[in-house]
């Protein structure tokens, strides 16, 4: 019997994970996809809030504030991509001048650090690209990027290298209380744990039903995105918000931490495998943007992509032990979910210790990890790290220049990626203006070569998208 | 680190590279360096199996290999020095090139000249924001052509093709061959990008359907494309709600453009043209960098392969001559566009350069019938070419001769191009 | 009288094909468009090209083409006959890959060289 199983690979269930491998006791993170962080936390804003959005006395603005601080010393012990750039949230009449300065009091409530209201001067001063329509803004300093992605990945690579298990391709099918614990039946195969948590995101609350009374609906809101050229990635320095209003809490533009600029989302009720985006809702995106930012070149754009929010009845997040003694959920995680979640695992575990979890911190934790990114490398570092492994002087993705050396150490490092796209989310390649239009074969075959499987099975993402169909030439015609 | 001085360093062993190194040996240059990306040289012409290829230049038909092989045979009896899987990263105004391949490390080379011929590359899906899922199955129409000429696998067996460009249409044919279903080819624009003969020997001899001022307005499939629905598009290229038509399949090939790719022109500070999206280039394709030039795709795209060869031998000849002479001196006019023309390349004259008279490519924005080239300066119309079928997809070439260069006013010209009544 | 729009090179001249009048063409601008528009209506033919397997080289395929034009009727029937076909490396430019397709005096041919791996 195990102590933990983790129900979801996204960046609550990788933070749990990581959290829970610094004691002496046995977790499994059990996930449906062959990766993890391809749910919401591969799509969504990317941003690590400050805190003055949630209303004061949430749970959500206690993790927002305490998680906003723990990425940013997360991020750097780990080697992930992450800017403490600042945020503004734009105003553009008297009404959310008001509001501007009401999300000033929430933050100063929130406990979030060097809050300004800037006036339309100040605005300009710092963002020279943002509308002449602007009459003031918050600026929070504390607000960052980050990729999260890299994130959820190194939080799930170190716990695995501290003796954690994570379960790929295991979609849990059933949860059976047994004696002392649970019997979790996931990918056709039985774990018996102490205790469960459930982090399944959109599906938390079916998960939540194979094993506590129903409580809450996960109903899925889907923000679509557009992801623009470098080119466009210096136009404002810093996180650009507008207002939230009736209709939404407005689109954003914003730098990523690759360069690129991001915008969106918009705010519709989908399906829960809805993922795809539509005309109607980039148009308003793109419309939305340029009120805030009227010269964003939307001829750059490199990608579109939708993301879904796990909405809930409560406006709140769901976290804790549920009535089954043993079962606890982390669900409703919406925005600021990605900012909130090292600090809702380690509420978790402090939960969990109360439950009777013993919490014996390993002598041997490893806390840190380091990846090569050979673009960030000096000539002299480059030279260097070319001389001691070739395959650093070859480069796979020109746009984003990243070398087959980068990747084979991402196919070697703990919990290694099997398709292009887990590559990609590793490394970076394939993320450039190009789209792995070249790239991709090239590192189709790198994996293929290092896991020594053949290069037909090797996937673009999620089981089942294949890149291949077949051979050339092998009459093997289907008409 | 090495620190070799070349007189000339090509960047990039497509049809372009291959084409100025060798005119550059041949002029003399004494030491002239191909870095090339990949392990082979010929480019994009190595997944080009198709023929069609040299018709203008070798008086024959070849396909894309046989036509590289003619450079490439040449390269060792020219001296020309090549570096394979070599990447530039950087190259600067002083002509330092920052390169690395597995095999030579990090290097830091110096030339006294540079030829830019990194190409172009495609347009892809985010680019034209094609909404919908996205499922596996979408690609542009070259990365499929290397998956099936070069690596020797299927992307798929019922296929949609969006866009009407040439590599799209050859495409519609070489997945017909080797049994794929290719159900429709989908162009936004009234007319297509490819050439006619194109159309007829990829398109109609296989009952390929050509859907003209059409789009793709939704991609459907959660792990590999299931459908693709498209729609009828107006004068303003909107969908037309009511027109859709929806295609079962597994396959999405896009063939919707190709941006010259002219990153490390941007970092070393070369002026790049807004029409183009390549560099400014004098005649002999000099870039606004002494010293730095440019051809083929990298410059604007071309459709045929022959006038890249051609374009980058005059590159190759000034890149040796450079490195020999230094800067050509002298007066420069400017060639702007007029009506229906949106570029034209070069877009600066050094007059006392030209030997007899300047060639100027351009293209037009529509699809014309009896029109007149009419080359004006001061508003006088200096010379007149007709031409009676012009379109977007076929590149435009007028030789400019010298002896009307004492007419110029102002120190600019116009191209434009008018309706035969029309002209002056 | 039949409207053809040439293939012979990019040019792409509308023909106009006089089937009545021993199929003499007009509007093309040079002589391989009159040969051309007069094959197109009475046998029509083409230049296929496709790959094969390669065996022990840099490439797991080599580009090959027909060595001459063949009947438009024949290409599927051509083509299916690169299936199966395996040639080793190393393999040069003009290698015979598959002799005398379908008798008609035409051979598929190597269009690039692949070295030995």
């Amino acid at each position: 019997m195990v102590d933990v199983v983790i129900v979801g690979g996204g960046v609550c269930g990788c933070s749990l994970l990581y959290e829970l491998s610094r004691y002496k006791l046995s977790a499994v993170l059990v996930e449906k996809e062959n990766d993890v962080s391809v749910g919401t936390t591969k799509a969504n804003s990317a941003i690590v809030h400050a805190g003055y959005d949630p209303h004061p006395g949430t749970t959500m603005a206690r993790y927002n504030v305490e998680g906003n601080a723990l990425v940013k010393e997360l991020c750097e012990k780990l080697d992930v991509p992450y800017k403490q750039i600042g945020s503004l949230v734009l105003a553009f009449d008297a009404d959310q001048d008001a509001l501007v300065r009401e999300l000033f009091d929430r933050g100063t409530q929130n406990g979030v650090p060097g809050m300004k209201v800037l006036s339309a001067a100040e605005v300009r001063e710092m963002e020279p690209n943002v509308s002449p329509e602007v009459t003031s803004a918050l600026y929070a300093p504390s607000a960052g990027i980050v990729s999260p992605w890299e994130l959820a990945i190194a939080l799930a690579e170190t716990a695995v290298k501290n003796g954690a298990q994570v379960e790929l391709n295991s979609e849990v099918t059933s949860i059976q209380p047994i004696d002392g614990g649970f019997r979790v039946t996931a990918g056709g195969k039985e774990i018996d744990t102490r205790f469960v948590v459930n982090a399944a995101g959109i599906w938390s609350d079916k998960i939540n039903d194979m094993a506590a009374p129903h409580t809450f609906t996960v109903s899925a809101n889907k923000g679509e995105y557009f992801l623009l050229d470098k080119s466009q990635g210096t136009l404002v320095n810093h996180v650009i918000f507008q207002c939230p209003s009736k209709v939404g809490k407005g689109v954003l533009v914003s730098p990523t931490v690759h360069g690129n600029l991001i915008v969106g989302p918009n705010a519709e009720d989908a399906e829960k495998d809805d993922l795809g985006t539509t005309g109607d809702g980039l148009a308003f995106v793109r419309k939305m943007a340029l009120r805030s930012v009227p010269d964003i070149n939307f001829r750059d754009s490199i990608r579109n992509f939708a993301g879904l929010r796990a909405n809930t009845e409560i406006d709140d997040f769901l976290v804790g032990e549920t009535e089954q003694k043993g079962f606890f959920n982390i669900a409703g995680i919406k925005s600021p979910g990605l900012t909130s979640a090292p600090a809702i695992a380690r509420d978790v575990v402090r939960m969990l210790g109360k439950a009777g979890l013993t919490l014996d911190p390993k002598e041997t934790f490893v806390d840190e990890r380091h990846v090569v990114r050979f673009k960030h490398l000096s000539h002299e570092e480059r030279a260097a790290a070319i001389a001691k492994n070739p395959l650093y002087g070859q480069i796979v993705c020109r746009c984003e220049t990243i070398t087959e050396g980068e990747i084979v150490d991402a196919l070697h490092r703990p919990l290694p990626p099997c398709s292009i796209d887990g590559v990609k989310r590793r490394c970076g390649s394939g993320m450039g203006r190009c789209q792995g239009g070249f790239c991709g074969p090239r590192v189709q075959q790198i994996i293929a070569r290092e896991l020594g499987i053949p290069q037909e099975a090797v996937m673009m993402d999620r089981a089942g998208t294949a890149v291949i169909t077949g051979e050339t030439k092998m009459g093997g015609r289907t008409e | 680190m090495n620190e070799t001085l070349y007189d000339v360093i090509v960047v990039g062993g497509g049809p372009a590279g291959l084409a100025a190194a060798l005119e550059a040996a041949k002029e003399g240059a004494g030491k002239v360096l191909i870095l090339e990306r990949n392990n082979e040289l010929g480019g994009i012409l190595n997944q080009c199996i198709h023929n069609g290829f040299g018709l203008q230049f070798f008086k024959e038909e070849l396909t894309g290999p046989e036509y590289a092989s003619r450079f490439i045979d040449k390269l060792a009896d020219a001296g020309v020095e090549v570096m394979l899987g070599a990447m530039v990263l950087d190259v600067s105004a002083d002509k330092t090139v920052h390169a690395m391949s597995r095999e030579h490390g990090y290097m830091q080379l110096r030339a006294k000249s540079v030829v830019l011929n990194m190409g172009c590359r495609e347009r892809t899906r985010g680019a034209i924001a094609i909404p919908g899922d996205r499922p596996a199955g979408v690609f542009t129409a070259g990365a499929a052509q290397l998956y099936m000429n070069i690596e020797g696998y299927m992307v798929g067996k019922r296929v949609v093709i969006l866009g009407s460009g040439d590599i799209g249409l050859i495409m519609a044919r070489r997945m017909t061959l080797e049994g794929a279903k290719v159900l429709a080819c989908v162009e936004l624009m009234p007319y297509s990008n490819g050439l006619n003969r194109n159309i007829v020997q990829c398109l109609n001899d296989y009952d390929i359907p050509l859907y003209l001022s059409h789009t793709i307005v939704d991609i459907k499939g959660d792990k590999r494309v299931e459908q693709v629905v498209v729609a009828k598009v107006d004068e303003k290229r909107n969908p037309i709600p009511g027109t859709e038509i929806t295609f079962d399949c597994d396959t999405v090939l896009l063939s919707v453009g190709l941006i010259p790719e002219n990153e490390l022109s941007r970092q070393a500070g070369v002026e790049i043209d807004r029409r183009t999206n390549g560099p400014v280039v004098y005649e002999n394709m000099e870039t606004s960098i002494p010293g730095v030039f440019a051809s083929g795709n990298v410059v604007h795209v071309h459709d045929l392969v022959d006038f890249v060869t051609q374009e980058s031998q005059r590159a190759g000849r000034a890149a040796a001559l450079y490195a020999k002479n230094g800067e050509p001196q002298g007066p420069c006019i400017a060639v702007e566009n007029g009506s229906a023309v949106t570029y034209t390349v070069p877009q600066k004259i050094r007059t006392e350069n030209v030997d007899k008279f300047v060639e100027i490519f351009f293209r037009v924005n529509f699809v014309y019938t009896n029109m007149v080239i009419q080359i004006s300066s001061g508003g006088e119309v200096l010379a007149r070419f007709k031409r009676e079928h012009m379109a977007p997809g076929e590149m435009e070439k007028v030789a400019f001769p010298k002896a009307l260069f004492p007419k110029i006013r102002d120190g600019k010209i116009t191209v434009s191009v008018v309706k035969e009544e029309d002209a002056e | 009288m039949t409207e053809l729009i040439c293939i012979v090179c990019p040019k792409g001249c509308h023909l106009k094909v006089d089937e009545e009048n021993g199929f003499s063409v007009t509007g093309n601008s040079c002589p391989h468009g009159a040969e051309y528009g007069r094959k197109e209506l009475t046998n029509p033919t083409r230049v296929i090209t496709s790959t094969v397997c390669v065996e022990g080289g840099t490439l797991r395929r080599a580009s090959v083409k027909t060595s001459s034009d063949i009947p438009k009727g024949k290409i599927f029937e051509a083509m299916r006959l690169l299936d199966n076909v395996t040639i080793p490396a190393p393999v040069a430019i003009g290698d015979v890959v598959v002799k005398d397709i379908l008798g008609l005096g035409v051979d598929f041919i190597a269009t690039k060289n692949v070295p030995k791996l």
